[in-house]
């Protein structure tokens, strides 16, 4: 079960690093809610109704296990290898992100906290947590970008539905960031009466962890679907890495097989050669922003540079600590893709297979295009579909000139 | 001792509490700093408070956040920032100026050449919003070579055994922040700070400062009967923002200093 207690010599440790990453770098104010945090999930892995719990909503309400479904026409189009598709998109409410809303969902109701709140980039951990916030009838604010708003109308409709306030976010590059910011300081103001659903494996610990806990339910699953289906592990993972909450939630249950190639697909925008890209990893440097040490888009000066994707969910300056790390130890390696390759996989992910993917998924696709052209036959990679792409056809739609 | 000890050492001895005003470096032009800062310590600041602008100011409500975009369509830095300071030591030996902003500027920079920066320009102090002691070991060494001190923050969320902990490792004076929320928020309550501070003075003798919410002459004297000394930000910072000339600028925020000061006084 994925659902335990670490070891002393499993990371994180107590304070929440990995290696030189990650930490709790927040105000004051949040010090002791972050410790109350920690301990209330803690003592969550110790009890078995708390799991019994979150494995019945997983079941029950998100709809799991997920299948994987090999995409045996995209795979002769592209290339040589076999490619699965870990279906995250059909999850209740499309995307990998209700894994873990489902979880801290629970934690609120045992700190007894009745209003959440999140940020959303791409609208889909916004949805994820309006969604649970309705069946816990909890006030619920969603903070995003004003920019993010008026790509994602879907998304903002939906959480509209689901009876959560969508707060813009007219700040800095009124993108994720932006968002993190000011739900950031909603927290600091409310943080009696509220808990703040982050949705990545990015800010202070613990989130990282927990969220990284809460998503290894794709992996785990995913590690036994190859076993029965195909036999074998697979011989690559890919993800797209914007926080890399579906990145690490498919990757953690893998560490240790060691012959199972990891890659982490960053958004390259408009290029490596430009500025204007949303990838730390490959075109950063460490530094500390919203909570924890990692891989930042900063100049000289330290100041946060405003990040470019074509997706709104990959759309931020940073990323998860533990992805820092494993980057540096090389366990995982991250490669970018541009926003016009992303297109041209998210164009014939649904031309070939029925399946319209999410932008932001659809940066790994690319990667698996490239990477299958330089494959062996029956080389098995596994591609992490996160979420699905209705919300993105509108501004699919505008790229090819069309009004929906 | 360091210009901090040698104020707070004064306050004490002739029985007065210290007015600490906030502005952010280089807003709303560059030019305006260094005279702020005079008009400032003319008018009765004790301390200086020079917010060093930065792009994703978590902790800070709006006005602190306008006048950091201010500051940084400006092009002002961690060095520039500095760099102010160096010119108003030029003029003033005396009134210790403390830093106030975020990690990553400084990481950016290398704890080591920051420390000599400001040591060299004459900073006294610093206040970093999210770097809890948990994760200052190294800079607090750091500055502890060039005298600086590292002034942390005690909020109204923090419990007693960690408020011990935090006056044992802080030094300068302790910052409590009176609410729960970002700077220049509206719900301050006069006597639960009191309470708040009556407790950490049990636990420290460092000098307890308070801010966060202070905005009237009024507040800051009600504030002053109970800490060492009061912090008033966003108030100037929305003076200083809101005039229409540098001069206007300047007598308005020499003006509202002394208010300030005399309304401490009369306390």
């Amino acid at each position: 079960m994925f659902l335990r207690r670490k070891g002393d010599n499993e990371l994180p440790d107590s304070t929440g690093h990995f290696g030189p990453y990650g930490g709790r770098f927040v105000a004051e104010t949040l010090m002791s809610a972050l410790d109350e945090l920690t301990r209330v999930y803690q003592d969550a892995l110790d009890d078995p109704t708390f799991k019994a719990e979150f494995k019945t909503d997983l079941e029950r309400y998100v709809g799991r296990p997920s299948p994987l479904y090999e995409a045996k026409r995209f795979a002769a189009t592209v290339g040589k290898a076999r490619i699965f598709l870990k279906r995250e998109d059909l999850n209740h409410t499309g995307a990998h992100k209700i894994n873990n809303t489902i979880g801290q969902a629970l934690l609120a109701s045992r700190m007894g906290k009745r209003r959440i709140i999140a940020e959303t980039g791409a609208g889909q951990h916004g949805v994820a947590t309006a969604t649970v916030a309705a069946r816990l009838g909890a006030e619920c604010t969603v903070y995003m970008g004003s920019k993010d708003i008026e790509r994602q109308k879907p998304n903002v409709y939906r959480m509209k539905m689901l009876g959560a306030h969508v707060q813009s976010v007219d700040s800095g590059s009124k993108t994720l960031k932006d968002a993190m910011n000011e739900a950031m300081r909603d927290w600091v103001t409310n943080i009696d009466t509220t808990h703040y659903i982050i949705g990545s494996v990015a800010g202070p610990h613990p989130y990282p962890v927990m969220v990284r806990d809460f998503q290894s339910v794709i992996g785990e699953e995913c590690r036994e679907q190859c076993l029965e289906q195909i036999g074998q592990l697979p011989d690559a993972l890919v993800a797209c890495v914007g926080g890399g909450s579906n990145a690490i939630g498919l990757f953690y249950p893998f560490l240790n097989d060691i012959n199972v190639e990891m890659i982490g697909v960053e958004a390259g925008g408009e290029g490596m050669h430009t500025t204007r890209h949303a990838a730390p990893l490959s075109g950063g440097t460490p530094g500390v922003l919203h909570g924890a040490n990692t891989y930042l888009l900063a100049d000289e000066d330290g100041l946060i540079l405003e990040p470019h994707s074509i997706s709104a969910g990959l759309d931020y300056p940073g990323v998860g600590p533990e992805h820092a790390y494993l980057k540096d130890t090389g366990r995982v390696r991250y490669e970018t893709v541009t926003d016009e390759e992303a297109l041209q996989a998210f164009r014939l992910l649904s031309e070939c297979e029925g399946i319209v993917p999410a932008l932001e998924s659809a940066h790994a696709l690319a990667y698996a295009t490239k990477k299958s052209e330089l494959c062996d036959v029956e080389d098995v990679i596994v591609v992490n579909l996160s979420g699905r792409g209705d919300k993105d056809l509108e501004s699919v739609a505008r790229l090819d000139g069309v009004s929906l | 001792m360091n210009r901090l000890a040698t104020t707070f050492n004064r306050l004490r001895n002739s029985g007065e509490k210290g007015l600490i005003t906030f502005i952010t470096a280089g807003d709303p032009t560059l030019a305006a700093t260094v005279p702020a800062l005079r008009h400032m310590a003319d008018a009765g600041a004790d301390v200086l408070e020079l917010g060093v602008p930065f792009t994703d100011p978590e902790a800070d409500g709006a006005s602190i956040q306008r006048s950091s975009e201010r500051a940084l369509v400006n092009g002002v830095t961690l060095r520039k920032t500095c760099e102010q300071v160096a010119i108003f030591r030029r003029e003033n030996e005396v009134t210790p100026v403390v830093l106030m902003g975020y990690l990553n500027p400084i990481l950016a920079l290398g704890l080591e050449p920051f420390a000599q920066l400001a040591s060299q320009s004459g900073v006294d102090g610093l206040i970093i919003v999210n770097l809890p002691p948990e994760e200052a070991d190294e800079l607090k060494s750091v500055l502890e070579r060039v005298n600086i001190d590292l002034i942390l923050l005690i909020a109204p969320t923090t419990p007693l055994e960690r408020i011990k902990t935090l006056a044992t490792s802080g030094s300068g004076f302790l910052y409590y922040v009176s609410i729960k929320g970002t700077t220049g928020a509206d719900h301050l309550d006069v006597s639960d700070v009191e309470r708040k501070v009556a407790s950490i003075k049990k636990v420290t003798d460092l000098p307890v400062s308070v801010g966060f919410g202070i905005k009237t002459p009024e507040a800051a004297a009600a504030i002053a009967k109970v800490a060492d000394a009061v912090v008033v930000g966003s108030a100037l910072v929305e003076t200083l923002g809101s005039a229409t000339a540098l001069e206007h600028a300047l007598t308005d925020i020499h003006g509202f200093t002394s208010a300030l000061k005399r309304s401490i006084r009369a306390c």
